[in-house]
Order: structure tokens, then sequence, then C-alpha cells
């Protein structure tokens, strides 16, 4: 597409315009969850984020990672920052500041970190689009067989801290 | 045999027209959602009449007559007048939370549409992770309820929030687990594949008798009674007892949005029972379903039938079950539901393991699934018995007596 200006202007595919509303969902949703001043908002927009990321998973073709996403994320992480937030009384009413006075320091350490970041995206060497990815049932099936032969130890690992923390969780709730 | 998806065979043909290749994808994605989702909607008028008609009659009476032939309208009158009420936010309501709960509640039902296999080839979408889908769009109507709890700015809304909270999430584990035993068996999580395994081949003809839940009842009868859970249907509706609590969560809400939660609420009931024939009674199997032009057709027709079938089902149970307490209901999701069902997968996991013929280890499955609901059944009833003796103890009429009050010149008070 050539404007006025006979500036060029890459006229995106449909997948591509598809992503880009979903990344721009993801990266909206974020910054809300950083600058709004309810705290409950926050956390609803956390959500938001969340369903983003399972977005972008999906044009991975990773559809399993995606619902795994939403299970975890928005079925149990954000319940669980909802629960937290309206436990805490005095955020729940009260218009909280989203800033404190460490602003300065930590937004100079987050720009550190981005542009970290940025820079080992741009090193490392991607792997070409179009490699041959195992096809999508067989993928899960892979990724349970890694689960108890390759990963196994972090694997019950995961599983007796879940455990520890259900056990802790019920002393704590156990009336003596 | 391999079926064609709808979506294939249109968009083929479209591009056959000379239309380029994402526009047809897109033009035939974006009607078959356009008809799924207006179909969901619609289709709610006939849910609510068929309620209301089966309980009047379970309660002796004859329930809307008046609208449309034998009251067929009368929903839709419902609806008109609901329009036209006024819509309130409560006084300092958090309008974000308040005005997207009830989109969100609808949201995460209709989304269940797009994997429901209909017929042979008729699915929105044919996921690979289908079941897991299922469960993670549940999450949704949770944070929905939640957030209408939370922005009723209502003491007793936010309370019936969290019980919502509390049930759902309790009544997900049985349902997960469940649909866990039908994974396990056939090996895919893509509901395409699942109803596909439930054919019955006798002499090459299909006689789409062979239902999971022949083999499994004990998973069919855990996944039946936590959809009922999930759907906030009758035994397992204290979440909003009409009669005690004014709808729960919803209580501040008027008008269409009121009318959202109840449409979310009604179209999940059917979506669940879709897919507890999915799962469980061979989904749009049926004797002929092979067959080349009238396969398809039948296929819809056996799905329409077992799944209104399920509905009325439904709707019997809570035209006759009393409504159970909060505490009897987490009791029976962890300590029933869950110890069965982990019970089931165990037995379930060994028995594929063992070297026989396939058509032993179903028959063993059956066994192990009988077995384990006679001991649950077993434990239940001596509990009950106990339960029983123990009530009865309390409100013996020697202790009753022991209990008056008596002054000491043995007048009574």
């Amino acid at each position: 597409m050539q404007l006025p200006l006979g500036i060029e202007v890459p006229i995106p595919t449909f997948e591509q315009f598809v992503f880009i509303q979903v990344a721009l969902l993801t990266a909206v949703a974020a910054l809300a969850v950083v600058t709004s001043r309810n705290l409950f908002h926050s956390a609803l927009a956390l959500t938001l984020t969340f369903f983003g990321v399972a977005g972008v998973y999906i044009f991975l073709e990773a559809e399993f990672l995606a619902v795994s996403q939403v299970l975890v994320y928005v079925g149990a992480i954000a319940m669980l920052i909802a629960f937290a937030i309206m436990l805490t009384r005095s955020m729940m009413f009260g218009r909280t500041s989203p800033l404190n006075n460490q602003w300065g320091k930590s937004s100079l350490f987050a720009i550190l970190f981005f542009s970290a970041l940025l820079a080992f995206a741009r090193a490392t060497p991607w792997p070409a689009a179009g490699e041959e990815v195992v096809a999508d049932e067989a993928l899960i099936g892979q990724l349970g067989r890694e689960f108890v032969t390759t990963y196994v130890i972090a694997f019950e690992v995961l599983g007796l801290l879940l455990l520890v923390a259900l056990v802790g969780a019920v002393m704590l709730a156990r009336d003596r | 045999m391999q079926v064609t998806q709808w979506s294939e065979a249109l968009s083929g043909w479209l591009m056959g027209l000379g239309l380029p290749g994402w526009a047809a994808i897109f033009l035939v994605y974006a009607v078959g959602s356009f008809i799924l989702i207006n179909y969901g909607m619609l289709s709610v008028l006939l849910l609510i009449w068929i309620t209301r008609k089966a309980i009047s009659r379970i309660q002796d009476r004859i329930g809307p007559n008046r609208v449309g032939k034998y009251g067929l309208l009368q929903t839709v009158a419902d609806a008109a007048k609901l329009l036209s009420k006024e819509d309130i936010t409560p006084y300092e309501a958090d309008k974000i939370a308040y005005n997207l709960s009830p989109i969100l509640s609808v949201f995460g039902v209709l989304m269940l549409l797009a994997v429901i296999p209909f017929a042979p080839g008729l699915t929105g979408v044919d996921l690979n992770v289908a079941a897991l889908y299922v469960v993670a769009l549940g999450s949704i109507g949770i944070m929905a309820a939640l957030m209408a709890g939370w922005g009723s700015n209502n003491k007793y809304a936010l309370l019936a929030g969290f019980r919502v909270v509390a049930q759902l999430l309790s009544y997900e584990i049985p349902l997960v687990l469940a649909i866990l035993t039908v994974v396990l068996l056939t090996g895919s999580m893509r509901f395409g594949q699942i109803v596909e395994m439930q054919s019955l081949h006798v002499a090459g003809f299909n006689l789409g008798l062979g239902w999971l839940g022949i083999v499994m009842p004990g998973a069919l009868i855990v996944f039946f009674v936590s959809s009922l859970a999930e759907a906030e249907l009758t035994p397992f509706d204290l979440l909003e007892a009409e009669s005690e609590l004014i709808a729960g969560f919803h209580i501040e809400y008027s008008g269409m949005k009121f009318a959202m939660f109840f449409l979310a609420q009604f179209l999940n009931a059917w979506i669940l029972g879709a897919v507890a024939v999915t799962l469980f009674l061979g989904g749009w199997q049926g004797p002929g379903v092979g067959l080349p032009v009238i396969g398809p057709i039948l296929g819809l027709g056996y799905f329409m039938i077992k799944v209104y079938g399920v509905y009325v089902l439904q709707q019997w149970i809570r035209g006759t079950f009393p409504r159970i307490r909060i505490d009897q209901m987490m009791y029976f999701a962890w300590k029933v539901l869950v110890p069965l069902m982990i019970g089931l997968i165990v037995a379930q996991a060994i028995i594929q393991k063992l070297p026989t013929p396939v058509a032993i280890q179903y028959v063993l499955i059956f066994i192990a699934n009988v077995g384990v609901m006679a001991v649950v059944a077993y434990v239940l009833q001596k509990y009950f018995r106990e339960e029983q003796i123990r009530t009865k103890r309390s409100f013996e009429p020697t202790s009753l007596i022991g209990g008056m009050q008596v002054s000491e010149k043995g007048t009574m008070y």
C-alpha cells in the first residue's frame, strides 16, 4: 500500500491482522493492571491479560497450552487473586494509588530489564518458521510421556508441593 | 470412516467459486458461528417452555397455555416484559464488574457450543483438546458470578458469589475426573473421535450403540450429578434458591441483565447435557448413521433426541428432589464423588494395562464400575443409618422431659 508521502506500508495478512488485535489486547490489559486505581479492576485486567496470552498460544498452534492457560490462570490463579483482594478490607474499598515512593527506582530497573530482554530476544537465533512440528494429538501424547520419563522428578516434586500446600491449608482452616 | 467437516466442504466450494482462501474460511466460520450462536440463544425459549411445562405437570398444574399454541410464546412475552423493565445500577456499584458480569456469563456458555458435535461432520471446530476446553470455559462462569457478587455492592450478593465459587470449583473436580475416564478409554480429547469410537459395527452395519455410558455407568452417573451442580440445578440450586435467597449473586440485577443470567443458566444445563451425551451416550451415534445420505440427518436427529431427553431428565429431578444444604453439598463432592472417581480411574488404568483383548477389558471396566458404586452405596447407607440413630437419640422423649426446667417447689415454669 502506498501512502501519499511515499511511505511503503506492508498490508498485513489476515493472520497478522488478528494477531495484532490479540497482541494489542494483551498489552493494553497488562498496562491496565499497573495503572488501574482500583485493585479489583487490576485483577480483572490481569485475567484479560491471561486470555490474551492464551490467544497468542493459539497463534503458535499450541492449543493444549492455550486451554491449560485458561484452565490454570483464569480458573485458579485469577480466582485466588480476587479472593486475596477481597480479604484485604482496606484495599477493597479505598482507592489505592498505583504509585509509591519507590516508583522512580523501580521504573529505572524495569527499563533496564526490558532492554536486557530485548537484547536477548534479538540475539537469540530463533528457529525458522515452517519447521516440521509434531501433529497436534501426538504432541499431547509426547508431552504426557515426557512428564513421566524425562521430567518425572520435577513433576512428582510439584505434586508433592501441592499436597503440602493442601495439608497446610487444611491445618490452618481446621477448628481446634 | 473419514467424515468431511462442514467447514472444509463449504470453504472448498467457495474457493471453487473464485474467492481467496482466507476470505472463504473467514466467511464460512462467520456464517457458521452466527447460526450456532443464534440457535443457542433461540433454543433457550424452547428450553424454558419445556422446564415450565415439565415442572407444571409434576406439580399437577397445566403451566403456561395462554400465549401461542400450548403457551409456546410465553417466554417471548416474558422477554418483552423484561426488556421494558427499568435497568437499575445499585448505589456505588462497581460499574465495570457489574455490567461485564452478565455478558461474561453468557459468553462462557455460548463458547461451549463451538465444540459440540451435532452430527457427523457438523461440529463448530473439532478441537483436539475439546474435553479440556469445556472444563476451562467453566472457569469464566465462576469469574462472572464472583464479579456479579462483588460489583453489586451488596454483602448478600457477595456472600452468594462466594458460595457459587465454592460449589462450582468443588464439583469441577469430579466432573474433570469423569471426563478423564472417557479420555483414558478413547485415548483422545477430540469430541469427534470420542463419538466415532462409540459406534458398534455388526456385520459391517453401524448399529451405533457402543455407548461408553454402558461400559462405565459409574462415571456417567458422577458426570451427570456434577453437571447438575455445575448448572446449578435442583438438588444443588441452593445458590439461587428463589424462595430463600432471592437469586443469590444476581440479586441486584433487573431487566435484561437478569434475563442474561437466566439465559446462561438454562443454556448451560442444555450444553452440559450435550457434553454428557457426547461423552457417554454416543453423541450422534444410532442405528443407521453410517448410511451415505440419510446418515448425517439421522445423526442430528439422534443427537437432539438424546440431548432433549437428558434435559427433560434434569427437569424431572428439578421437580422432585428437595434442595440440599451447603455443608451437605461440600460433603458430597469431596467425600463421596471425588474418592469414587479416583477409585474408578485407578481401577480403569490397571485394567487397561492388562494383556487381554479390548472386549474383555470393557467387561472388566464395567464390573469395576459396578463394584466401586456398590462399595460407595454401602458406605453411604451405613453412614446414613448411623446419622439417623444419632438424630433420633437427640429427639427422644425422655431427653425432652429431662431437659425441662423444674423449679425447687415442683411447679413448672
